[in-house]
């Protein structure tokens, strides 16, 4: 499908959506301030009924001009930024953002390094993912499993407020590795969580996944082809959630895939009718259609478990490991002349960093590539002749957060 | 009551007893309704609590916090009363206590034990659900004064559902009512005096399934999920309450909480046997007490007051199963609220309606042939069925045509009603 068949509205830039409503036609705000939008988004519903004919998101309620302020501050001394871009997955910010600044230093990362940050970033994926998949279910009405996913994040950020001293903001990942080594006795209370944590997604599947409402309300609304998810730069879950087999863990650069060089994991994607070791999962219901809310929803519940496995492997590896864990670059490194850009595979998508530099410890440019602004780029394709109550279904499908869009 | 005391007066002053009567059984209600929601509001804290795995209120009031409720209360009449702009001042002011009137009103008809009722009415049951159904102009006006697109939505999408579920409410309500062949409220529940499998649930099977169609209309009729996208908190921020705070939003919750106690209370007289329960403790003291005078009184008055407490465990037992499935399932949307109306509980209540009917029927001829005498002229007044239907044809062959016309027409002097 062309962008020109995809986008049938080509009206002027910006769209005017506000002055041309018809006499039958309700103009509705859901405003900044809303309980189910994910953040500061403001949509602007024009209505027919319950019926939306269009949406249009506005954004910039969060810009703090974080790319500016990097122009002004060492990298090291930007990390503090990164971690309030996705401010729900602080961890992996760090991580796109040292990698990038590595890259262009072109720095030799330690192995127990290396360990330590596939353990924290991907336990941060699997506090995200709970999030998203449970604050859905709260933009659905039900509360209950968001309570319980609550519950097991309390117990990640605990083990991260040990780790650094931060239950959300972690600033902990740095350019030369991590900050600080695994406290005494943390994977053994890794260990416990992780084995609280599968009764606990048994019990959201049967309460979500499997719940006869949850899949009227999700299945078959908010379908997003390949085609259409690949030319909006949708990536992600949105993107495996539509059977695109795409994820930079095993298929980006080198400086990021070596760091997952020696582990197992599968990526989460429907193939030939069938998602990889969903055998004890609920199964696929019959309504849903591939790239549609309860697809996405779907993923994300399998990537918290290929993630646990994950932070098991790590653990092992970092035991028999007995390297350092890094020494961090000075604060005001001199930066090679140079540009570095990289991706990473954020749990909301692909995050991609990039840092300009001419020679001076401070970068030249700084620039984030958002995922969440990509996905939240196709929501007005997605929203055409849905009800008013399918926009907190889509939106929280597509897991969007904010401050990585407006930055 | 009244005419206990009016007895003792004049006759022209009579009126003032017969008010003064009326007036007290409004406070008593009005008091039992307002506690019922306060603690309902305590309840609903603590469920929901233990259900998402963490505690509720536990400061006020002690360990279990059931002060909160009242230290809310207080809380919501001190705040700042706030009209939006755009609002209609007059029906924004008025549309909380429209609900609140009509929730309320329902309970006069409603027994609470064996004649303990505000207004006895023979047609109690029609009086109930008539009044329940004006509730829903107090949402549809508070949305529309509110003056705001989002209140707007919320009422209208009430508007649909609650009218449309009164007609499945209805049809479940039906069929005890044609079991029980009269809509006065404490017949209805005398006839299910006894042991448990006395009661309407296991009168037939068609009974059964009918009561859970009934759970479900009560609380699609009273905005609970998975129905309450009316008020819906993810949506709509609060749908057509969205505009209400302080006084105003907690008599709308009152009137929430009161039809909810109430159609609970509806479900548990027609279906659970009402202040009859599982074992028959009260039919036993009066069988113990002596067999008339002041202890033969207050035995079956005592008899009525544990039956009393049975009633509102029951109704309280049916709030916090409509709480339970609340916090565990996520909203429907509005079509398939309507969908799952009109093309799932309407049919099913209309087939348990014929159903329950042909059983009734099939029943009481296998009883006739199984008790009458044999070679006699075809009678079907050998034994007086419980469907009505019957019982009207066997009064009409006795009688003749004397200008019968309905059970709703019966007057007030012929108190007895007609029992089996």
């Amino acid at each position: 499908m062309s962008i020109e068949e995809t986008t049938p509205r080509q009206t002027e830039f910006p769209p005017s959506t506000e002055f041309d409503v018809a006499t039958d036609e309700l103009l509705v705000n859901m405003g900044p301030q809303h309980p189910s939008t994910h953040g500061v988004l403001r949509l602007v519903l024009r209505t027919d009924g319950e019926v939306i004919t269009e949406v249009t998101p506005h954004i910039g309620y969060l810009h703090r001009c974080a790319e500016k302020v990097g122009e002004n501050l060492t990298p090291r001394q930007w990390i503090p930024y990164t971690d309030r871009l996705d401010y729900i997955s602080s961890m992996n910010m760090n991580l796109g953002w040292a990698l990038t600044v590595e890259k262009l230093l072109d720095y030799e990362l330690p192995e127990k390094a290396r360990h330590v940050r596939v353990i924290v970033a991907e336990l941060n994926r699997i506090a995200s993912h709970l999030i998203a998949a449970c604050c859905y279910g709260l933009d659905l009405g039900s509360f209950t499993p968001y309570m319980w996913a609550f519950r097991e994040r309390e117990k990640i950020m605990n083990l991260f407020e040990e780790v650094c001293g931060a239950r959300l903001t972690y600033s902990y990942i740095t350019v030369g590795g991590v900050t600080a080594d695994l406290p005494p006795g943390w994977l053994e209370r890794c260990e416990t969580f992780l084995q609280e944590l599968d009764p606990c997604i048994a019990e959201l599947h049967a309460l979500l996944t499997s719940n006869a409402i949850f899949i009227r309300r999700t299945a078959n609304i908010g379908v997003l082809s390949p085609e259409m998810a690949v030319s909006y730069g949708c990536t992600g879950p949105v993107l495996r959630g539509s059977g695109v087999d795409w994820d930079l863990r095993r298929d980006g650069e080198p400086r990021y895939t070596q760091m997952y060089d020696g582990y197992k994991f599968e990526v989460i994607t429907e193939t030939d009718g069938s998602y990889p070791q969903d055998e004890d999962y609920p199964p696929v219901p019959s309504a849903a259609v591939l790239g549609d809310n309860w697809h996405r929803f779907y993923v994300r519940m399998l990537e918290v478990v290929q993630s646990m496995k994950l932070v098991r492997q790590g653990m092992e590896k970092y035991r028999q490991t007995s390297d350092s864990i890094g020494k961090p670059v000075g604060i005001k490194q001199k930066l090679p002349a140079g540009e570095a850009y990289l991706e990473t595979e954020a749990p909301k998508g692909q995050m991609g960093f990039m840092i300009v530099s001419d020679g001076k410890p401070v970068p030249w440019r700084v620039r984030v590539r958002s995922s969440s602004f990509c996905n939240l780029s196709v929501l007005p394709e997605l929203c055409r002749g849905v009800l008013i109550a399918d926009i907190p279904a889509v939106v929280g499908s597509l897991d969007i957060v904010l401050g990585e869009i407006d930055r | 009551m009244a005419e206990y005391l009016a007895q003792f007066i004049n006759a022209d002053w009579q009126w003032i007893v017969y008010v003064g009567v009326a007036l007290v059984s409004c406070v008593l209600l009005l008091a039992l309704v307002a506690t019922a929601a306060a603690a309902f509001t305590w309840a609903e804290r603590k469920v929901s609590a233990r259900i998402q795995d963490r505690l509720g209120p536990t400061r006020r009031g002690g360990r279990f916090g059931w002060l909160q409720s009242p230290a809310d209360g207080l809380k919501l009449i001190c705040k700042e009363d706030i009209i939006p702009a755009g609002a209609d001042r007059i029906l924004f002011r008025l549309a909380p206590y429209i609900s609140f009137c009509a929730s309320f009103c329902v309970f006069l008809a409603l027994p609470f034990a064996d004649n303990w009722v505000a207004l006895r009415l023979n047609t109690a049951v029609f009086f109930m659900l008539a009044v329940a159904g004006l509730e829903v102009f107090g949402t549809i006006l508070g949305g529309y004064a509110s003056g705001a697109k989002w209140s707007l939505y919320g009422a209208m999408r009430e508007a649909a559902q609650v009218v449309s579920y009164e007609i499945p409410l209805g049809l479940c309500v039906l069929v005890p009512v044609m079991i029980a062949g009269t809509m006065d409220l404490v017949e209805i529940g005398g006839q299910q005096a006894g042991w448990f499998f006395h009661w309407n649930l296991f009168h037939d099977p068609f009974t059964f399934v009918t009561f859970w169609i009934f759970i479900t209309c009560a609380m699609a009729g009273t905005n609970r999920l998975p129905f309450d996208l009316a008020e819906a908190e993810s949506e709509l921020v609060a749908g057509f309450l969205t505009e209400y705070s302080g006084f105003r939003w907690s008599i709308f919750f009152m009137a929430e909480y009161a039809s909810m106690f109430a159609l609970c209370g509806l479900g548990a007289i027609l279906f659970l046997g009402g202040w009859n329960g599982p074992v028959p403790i009260g039919q036993w003291l009066v069988l113990l007490a002596p067999e008339s005078g002041l202890l033969h009184d207050a035995t079956v008055q005592f008899a009525n007051l544990l039956g009393m407490c049975n009633f509102i465990f029951k109704c309280v037992a049916g709030v916090i199963f409509m709480m339970w499935v609340r916090w565990t399932l996520p909203r429907m949307r509005i079509d398939q609220v309507m969908t799952t109306c009109l093309k799932y509980c309407v049919p099913l209540a209309s087939a348990m309606f014929l159903g329950a009917m042909l059983w009734t029927f099939a029943a009481s001829v296998v009883v006739n042939a199984r008790t009458e005498p044999p070679p006699s002229p075809p009678s079907t007044t050998a034994v007086a069925p419980r469907c009505y239907a019957l019982q009207k044809t066997a009064r009409e062959a006795e009688h003749g045509e004397e200008g019968n016309d309905g059970a709703g027409t019966r007057t007030s002097d012929e108190k007895g009603g007609r029992r089996q």
